[in-house]
């Protein structure tokens, strides 16, 4: 639901429908739900019917790659040879998104079990559920939730009875973008610099410790417990547009709309229906200029396409861009875009762990040379240097952090030339002082 | 190494096969092409950090980095490919946006594999502009490295060496994006015995020696391959020297000894070798002392000892003398009841690397005791010199004679060969300036049997000669051998006499060594 | 910027017990060095150069190796900071939502020169982060450890008043 607002009627609500109703946060609470049946049952099933039943119901990874999960699970090894591990990413790191937030926030036990299926799933002993640092609310929720999970022998040495062993730690991060990048993150749990790993060897194979490890992002992980309890069809089923999207999604919507909030959508569902009716629609007097569907590392789309776009994984990519964690940022006609390409810009060169050269020594040029551009001392030869390197900054390191930041470059000049323009040929004031 | 399944591939048009699991990176090397690379290096865990090695393979859908990329069955690698030269361009001009080029004043120049890859594919020129360049002041690691940040690639190399191969992480990357810079916690210098190798494994001039600082440009400097005298592990060195003066010692690649690295103690461990106060002719006693001469008349002299002696004979050697030396020293004497032996200093403990298996700097600290023993000498210094007055023959071979009263030895002939003259040796019939071992050829045994050459770094000074040379001299004076013209004739004819050296010649024990057949094996070989 | 008296080892009593349990939950030592840190934080307030050699030496790590991390997270403090840390998110959607507009009144008056500085009473310390993870809410300030959402240039002056 379209918290922090009521419901909208054309939201679908499977993970959100108890945002907002603070009863639910208890074990008692979310048991008097129907909370817990989809665990029970599942400890009951053998590890690889939880996998297919996954795998059947299309779900995938709702953290940005959109990785299907049923598979991304059937990777772990069969034969136990060493310990597994699952990671919840509960980092939620990427601008625009707050989705995972308010599932820790709300329904921190519909977390805690969409974690103990997938962990009982690929046999793991451990659960971690890596939350950012500055989730000071959601950590305290999560944790007082995990306590009474213990407690309540929902989690520990006979989880629900079963005579299986399963246990779960939160692990606190720091301040850091790039932990939210799974390998990034194994890193942080292990005491390590979140700096992302190359892969191979990929995290099925060596993960956290060295051993086989699952990472799921927080919403992926709330709906296992969903498609449990109501079958892979129905959720198979919950898809507006195309087959491979499967489901509902979060969407957090933000920037200039009036009614800013998350919002449950099915697959496929189109963009500016949810901006316009969903969320209420530009303030006042005000215009539609652009939107990042994904997140901030997704190309933005222009007014056109925006209205256009339709969301699932497939409907973005028709459009040029990605449904990414599902963060909508909106750009109104106030927006100045090549200022908000340079706050971009610097957030990504604020947040590169430095491992690369193309993404430690480029990001920060990208910054200067926006910097430069905004005090109106830009040319149109530094538009050119942008593109070739936001080129150079693509397909070529560990991770996409520099990928983003080029993509948000590189849409951002593409589609609103114009305002560049403006201020290389002096039409527009200075934004900045001379750098 | 029979058995392991190969990999066949293509790399820019040439065929090779490498080992399966082999990284694209090592396979172009067999390949004759060396793929750009800073974050990489053989002898540390691979980081994949700096992307220079970007090369294109076909199918895959983007450019993959050499280093971390293995080899498969039928895969076509371009290394100089458009996209590839791009990417490579591309990586140059973002590291040398922060770089000072400060190339005239750097240490590094010359020997700069940033100066290297940007002349060999950079572009001229930077798109950077009038921005401002990173500033950070030089920091003093301690020990001998200091560190300039602003020259720094971030490549990563000294943090891993501290990291996985020294297993003492005194070096880390702190801060992030480009504040990030190579860092240390107050408490802690750079002091690890073998810390010196972030020097050589900075492929930029970011970690540079105080010791070597500012010395030497590296186009003035000659190489010469040599080992290390520093203890019995026989580490492969390079001696480097500028105008035959020794102005750096460091590691040369041995993957069977000292894979990349050299102690810190066997780095520092050269200023001998500059030494002044050497003898620098043959000396022959007169009434004033010593007194100058010719080699025509030492050895005349030397041979007229050796024929005027007879009965029991003392042979004192440093265990830093060559096996052609020893070897030669021991025919010399060959009709005496001879009494052959050495000392050498031993430390309490050894200093290994723990990344590598069997290194470290030993408590043996000589070159050639293994080679000693196997040519018949004994650690019996003690027992040698008390019987020295019952000696018709004394031969020394630059054993320093530190606590040994040769003077008071009065029916006794001393043959001294050296490079330096003890007050002790003042004494004796005929003194023979020789070469020390940075001054000529020659071969050790380490203490794991390897026979190992070294070659000369630099002139001796004055008429100094190789012992070995200076021995085979003598035997031709003697009548007793025919002339020697290089290390390699003498080792020859060393490995043709002595049954453990057999199968072994100069050219075969190639850049590397081989290692020496046990004393037990001998019989059933032959 | 360093302690000019002793250090005391934080890790004692009840942080030590409470650092033995985090150990229990991990394969590796190394593994609990963010939570050990936070610890730190919580008790110091800040993350000194002492304090990294201490936590070095009881997850048996080298204290560069723990300066290393330390730097790597923002969120841990590397000097000392006023009583009440503000963090105010400037990211995009609430950059666009005038984040700038909250960062300009908090500076004024919480009394701090600049960003990064501490105010001469020492009641504030002042600075811009990214993305807080709230967009929905822009924008999110965090005063220590409690997280206000809303926060408009309006609302700061009774923010500072309750914080003082």
């Amino acid at each position: 639901m379209g918290y922090p607002h009521k419901s909208h009627g054309k939201e679908t609500v499977v993970l959100s429908q108890y945002f907002g109703d603070p009863e639910a946060r208890s074990h008692a609470g979310w048991v008097k739900r129907g909370g817990y049946k989809a665990l029970e049952n599942a400890l009951s099933m053998e590890p690889a019917e939880i996998i297919d039943v996954v795998k059947a119901s299309g779900l995938r990874g709702r953290g940005g790659a959109g990785f299907p999960a049923g598979l991304k699970w059937s990777f772990m090894p069969k034969e136990k040879k060493k310990p597994h591990y699952l990671c919840c990413n509960a980092d939620e790191s990427e601008p625009g998104t707050f989705k995972d937030r308010e599932i820790m926030r709300w329904t921190p036990h519909a977390l805690i079990e969409g974690c103990a299926i997938a962990q009982y799933a690929i046999q793991a002993e451990i659960t971690y559920i890596y939350i950012r640092g500055e989730f000071t609310e959601p950590l305290r929720i999560m944790q007082a939730a995990i306590d009474e999970a213990y407690d309540q022998g929902v989690l520990g040495p006979n989880a629900m009875g079963s005579g299986k062993r399963l246990d779960m730690y939160i692990h606190r991060g720091a301040g850091a973008y790039i932990c939210g990048e799974e390998t990034a993150l194994m890193n942080s749990i292990e005491g390590r610099r979140g700096n992302p790993r190359i892969r191979p060897p990929f995290p099925a194979a060596s993960g956290v410790f060295g051993n086989p490890t699952t990472i799921n992002n927080v919403e992926t992980l709330t709906a296992v417990s969903h498609i449990l309890n109501r079958g892979a069809g129905w959720y198979k089923d919950l898809s507006l547009s195309n087959p491979k999207s499967t489901g509902t999604k979060l969407l957090s919507v933000c920037g200039h709309v009036q009614k800013p909030g998350n919002y449950e959508v099915t697959m496929g569902f189109p963009l500016g229906e949810l901006l316009h009716d969903l969320a209420g629609g530009m303030r006042p007097g005000r215009m539609l200029k652009a939107c990042a569907p994904g997140g901030s590392s997704v190309p933005l789309l222009n007014k056109e396409e925006t209205e256009e776009c339709l969301l699932d994984y497939e409907g973005c990519v028709e459009k040029g861009t990605m449904l990414g964690s599902g963060g909508v940022i909106v750009y109104d006609d106030s927006a100045d875009m090549v200022y908000q390409a340079m706050r971009l810009a610097k957030f990504y060169a604020h947040e590169s762990c430095a491992q690369c050269t193309q993404c430690r020594e480029g990001t920060a040029w990208t910054v200067r040379i926006l910097e430069r551009i905004l005090a109106g001392e830009g040319t149109v030869k530094d538009l050119d240097l942008l593109l070739d390197l936001s080129r150079e900054m693509t397909g070529r390191t560990i991770c996409v952090l520099s990928d983003s930041c080029a993509a948000v470059v590189v849409s951002s000049i593409e589609k609103f030339h114009d305002e560049f323009e403006a201020y290389i040929n002096g039409k527009k004031a200075p934004a900045i002082a001379k750098v | 190494m029979a058995d392991q399944a190969l990999v066949t591939l293509t790399i820019d048009g040439v065929e090779v096969s490498v080992p399966k699991g082999t990284s694209i990176l090592e396979a172009a090397k067999r390949a004759g092409v060396v793929i750009p690379h800073y974050c990489y290096h053989p002898g540390l865990p691979v980081a994949g950090v700096c992307r220079m090695c970007l090369v294109e393979v076909e199918k895959a859908p983007k450019l993959q980095i050499a280093c971390a990329t293995p080899v498969a069955e039928d895969q076509v690698v371009h290394v100089f490919s458009e996209e590839a030269l791009k990417a490579r361009k591309g990586v140059l001009e973002f590291l040398l946006i922060n770089h000072p080029l400060d190339c005239p004043i750097c240490d590094q120049a010359g020997e700069c594999e940033l100066q290297d890859y940007v002349f060999q594919e950079g572009q001229a020129r930077t798109r950077y502009g009038e921005f401002a360049k990173r500033f950070n002041p030089v920091e003093d690691f301690g020990e001998d490295v200091l560190y300039v940040p602003n020259r720094c690639i971030l490549c990563t190399r000294c943090v891993r060496f501290m990291d996985h191969l020294a297993d003492d992480a005194v070096l880390n990357v702190s801060e992030r994006g480009d504040r990030a810079f190579i860092g240390v916690h107050p408490d802690r210098k750079l002091d690890h015995s073998w810390a010196g190798n972030v020097v050589d494994l900075c492929p930029v001039g970011s970690l540079i020696s105080k010791d070597f600082l500012h010395r030497a440009r590296a186009w003035e400097i000659d190489k010469a391959a040599s080992i290390c005298t520093g203890c019995s592990q026989g580490c492969n060195i390079n001696i480097d020297t500028r105008t035959d003066i020794v102005v750096r010692v460091r590691p040369r690649a041995n993957l069977e000894v000292n894979r990349f690295f050299i102690c810190d103690h066997g780095r520092r461990h050269y200023r001998w070798m500059n030494r002044g106060d050497r003898i620098e002719a043959p000396l022959l006693p007169t009434d004033g002392g010593l007194a100058a001469t010719d080699w025509d008349h030492a050895l005349h002299e030397a041979a007229r000892v050796v024929r005027g002696s007879g009965g029991r004979a003392v042979v004192l050697v440093s265990p830093n003398t060559s096996n052609e030396a020893l070897y030669l020293a021991k025919r010399l004497l060959e009709g005496f009841d001879t009494q052959s032996a050495f000392r050498v200093e031993r430390t309490e403990n050894e200093t290994p690397l723990p990344g590598v298996e069997n290194l470290a700097l030993r408590t043996e600290r000589a070159a050639n005791v293994a080679g000693a023993l196997a040519l018949g000498y004994a650690e019996e210094f003690e027992a040698a010199v008390a019987t020295l007055a019952d000696a018709s023959l004394v031969l020394v071979v630059d054993e320093p004679l530190d606590g040994v009263a040769l003077s008071a030895l009065e029916h006794t002939n001393v043959i001294y060969l050296g490079t330096a003259l003890p007050e002790s040796a003042r004494g004796a019939k005929v003194v023979l300036p020789i070469a020390n071992v940075a001054e000529g050829d020659g071969s050790f045994v380490n203490r794991d049997r390897r026979i190992q050459r070294y070659a000369q770094a630099k002139t001796s000074p004055g008429m100094a000669r190789p012992a070995w040379w200076v021995l085979g001299e003598l035997l031709r004076e003697l009548d007793r051998g025919e002339p020697l013209f290089s290390a390699g004739e003498a080792f020859d004819l060393l490995a043709s006499a002595e049954a453990v050296f057999s199968g072994m010649s100069y050219e075969n024990l190639g850049a590397t060594g081989r290692v020496m057949v046990e004393a037990g094996e001998v019989g059933a070989k032959a | 910027m360093q302690h000019t008296t002793e250090y005391t080892p934080v890790f004692t009593g009840e942080h030590r017990k409470r650092l033995d349990e985090i150990l229990q939950r991990y394969p590796t030592k190394r593994a609990a060095l963010l939570p050990a840190i936070w610890i730190v934080q919580e008790t110091n307030g800040w993350v000194s150069d002492e304090a990294m050699a201490e936590v070095a030496e009881v997850l048996a790590l080298t204290p560069a190796y723990v300066k290393g991390v330390v730097t790597f997270y923002t969120m841990y403090h590397q000097h000392p900071v006023g009583k009440t840390f503000v963090q105010i998110c400037t990211t995009t959607p609430c950059n666009l939502c005038g984040a700038e507009d909250v960062v300009a009144a908090f500076l004024q008056h919480a009394g701090c020169e600049e960003l990064g500085a501490t105010s001469p009473d020492g009641k504030f310390t002042v600075i811009e982060v990214e993305c807080l993870g709230a967009c929905g809410f822009a924008t999110p300030v965090m005063m220590n450890d409690d997280f206000i959402e809303d926060v408009t240039a309006e609302k700061v002056p009774d923010l500072v008043k309750q914080y003082s």
